[in-house]
């Protein structure tokens, strides 16, 4: 087992990047991300790194790199954030059609504007149909252990296809924490050397990202679209593999207090924890409250997402983010599509908060809660969605 | 057997739709593109070959008996061998349905 040590977890992260010992690290530096490009710079100029460290000049070379390393075979880091992520979205839906096992880490921000900063999940919700594996971190070990198990299953034969690890700005970036790392036996143990299922070789030339005719395109998406699904299989093999090691078993979907819960608090990402406070507070006082928190975001796990909440009356989901004009914040949308067909399909509540780095504490998940009683005791017909704590 | 690109199902396709084999350019069906077709008479074709040449797809074949014709699964109909020949044999003619 690995040391424990008090550090960044932006640090930590580019720490698990050199221990997966990559080839290729290519990205532009963007607030929040920005201390894991400068340390792993860092890492690969004082040569504690053997890779390439690729200054580009914008994030949509950053992500182009990324592609041609992958493509020949390179074991390939990037990591940025909003407008970093905008700038290179038409590259990253590229890296999933071409099936490259690239691995990134999102530093979540808004997206602009107004022009901000601070954390919140817009930036990731506007590649959802990007292809890419999606998982959510909570903390900086969860950060840690996910840089590994990313690039884990993404070179997998069985799923070649990139990940994207989530991480929230700021609160998960720039947090010093305690955490553990895990020593070099164990990575060798889960990482095993990257052996691409295509790859640019003058040997014996193969054309990727060629031309394709409406006659064949269709047959393209279902492919793409059946081994996202499918990775499902892997993912929680290495899920398993790295519980096994490391005593840490992660799953799509995480429960907690869901004992005879009625009302169950749905989140995504760092607040959970926030979230988990509020729970353990609303237990104190008698009430029926558990919490799901959605690990996996893609593959959406559909049959995880069911059993969690069989038998819970009310799901109060937690968005990040607004889909202006829409049904509801994107996770809330998913929710409600995914429980449609249940026969008892729970009352779906969906609160948008925490915009841009506005703090959400205990408290206010309190309050969300008891808004949530309040409209199902007198029965109204809800609101689609409602934004949390926004002065009218 | 390689299928044609009509019988492939989603689970023929290579991993990210490499192109693993060389050369399957040819398999590529352009002369769907076309709107008009080049008709040549023969009467007047002296056989120089200039339609052939100017061909910017290499669409056009020399026959048996010397004469050039357009290869109809590559034509793309875009007229350049009726430009450009000198006895001005070739006319294009609507695709009709």
């Amino acid at each position: 087992m690995g040391e424990r040590v008090g550090i960044e977890v932006s640090l930590a992260a580019s720490e698990a990047v050199k221990m997966a010992n990559v080839d290729v690290v290519a990205a532009y530096p963007i607030t929040p991300q920005t201390h894991i490009v400068e340390h792993l710079s860092q890492l690969v100029a004082d040569g504690e790194l053997d890779a390439e460290f690729i200054p580009v000049e914008s994030e949509h070379s950053a992500m182009s790199v990324c592609c041609g390393s992958s493509a020949v075979g390179a074991r390939t880091f990037t990591c940025t954030s909003s407008q970093g992520l905008a700038l290179m979205n038409e590259i990253v839906f590229i890296a999933a059609s071409l099936r490259l096992p690239i691995v990134m880490l999102l530093a979540n921000r808004s997206l602009s504007g107004p022009l901000s900063i601070w954390n919140d999940h817009s930036d990731v919700m506007s590649i959802r149909d990007c292809g890419w594996i999606q998982v959510f971190a909570e903390n900086g070990q969860e950060v840690f252990d996910h840089v590994l198990f990313a690039f884990r299953v993404a070179e997998d034969e069985k799923v070649s296809l990139p990940v994207i690890v989530n991480i929230d700005g700021f609160v998960l970036t720039h947090m010093i924490e305690p955490l553990e790392f895990w020593d070099e036996d164990t990575v060798k143990k889960y990482l095993p050397d990257f052996k691409p299922v295509n790859q640019l070789h003058p040997d014996k030339p193969i054309t990727m990202g060629a031309f394709g005719m409406p006659i064949i395109f269709t047959e393209a998406k279902k492919a793409q679209d059946e081994a996202l699904i499918k990775s499902k299989t892997e993912i929680l093999k290495a899920w398993k593999e790295l519980g096994d090691l490391v005593g840490r078993y992660y799953q799509p979907v995480e429960t907690n207090h869901l004992e005879g819960a009625d009302t169950v608090f749905l989140t995504m990402g760092s607040i959970g924890e926030t979230v988990s406070l509020a729970v353990n507070e609303l237990r104190s006082r008698g009430k029926a409250v558990g919490q799901v928190r959605l690990r996996l975001w893609r593959p959406f796990p559909f049959e995880e997402l069911r059993d969690a909440v069989k038998g819970v009356k009310r799901i109060i989901v937690i968005d990040r983010a607004i889909s202006f004009g829409g049904p509801g914040g994107p996770v809330a949308s998913e929710i409600r599509a995914a429980l449609y067909k249940e026969r008892t399909m729970p009352a779906i509540t969906n609160f948008i908060c925490g915009l841009a780095g506005r703090d959400v504490t205990p408290d206010d998940y309190i309050k969300m809660y008891e808004k949530t009683e309040k409209m199902t005791k007198k029965k109204v017909r809800e609101e689609d969605y409602i934004i949390y704590g926004v002065r009218e | 057997m390689i299928k044609s690109e009509e019988e492939l199902t989603w689970k023929d396709l290579e991993v990210g739709c490499v192109v693993s084999a060389a050369g399957n350019a040819s398999q590529y069906k352009t002369g769907d593109w076309r709107s008009l077709r080049p008709i040549c008479d023969k009467t007047k074709c002296i056989k120089c070959g200039v339609c052939y040449i100017f061909c910017p797809d290499m669409a056009i074949r020399k026959t048996d008996e010397g004469y050039f014709e357009a290869d109809l699964y590559y034509c793309k109909g875009c007229g350049i061998c009726a430009q450009e020949c000198i006895t001005s044999c070739i006319t294009m003619v609507e695709e009709e349905e």
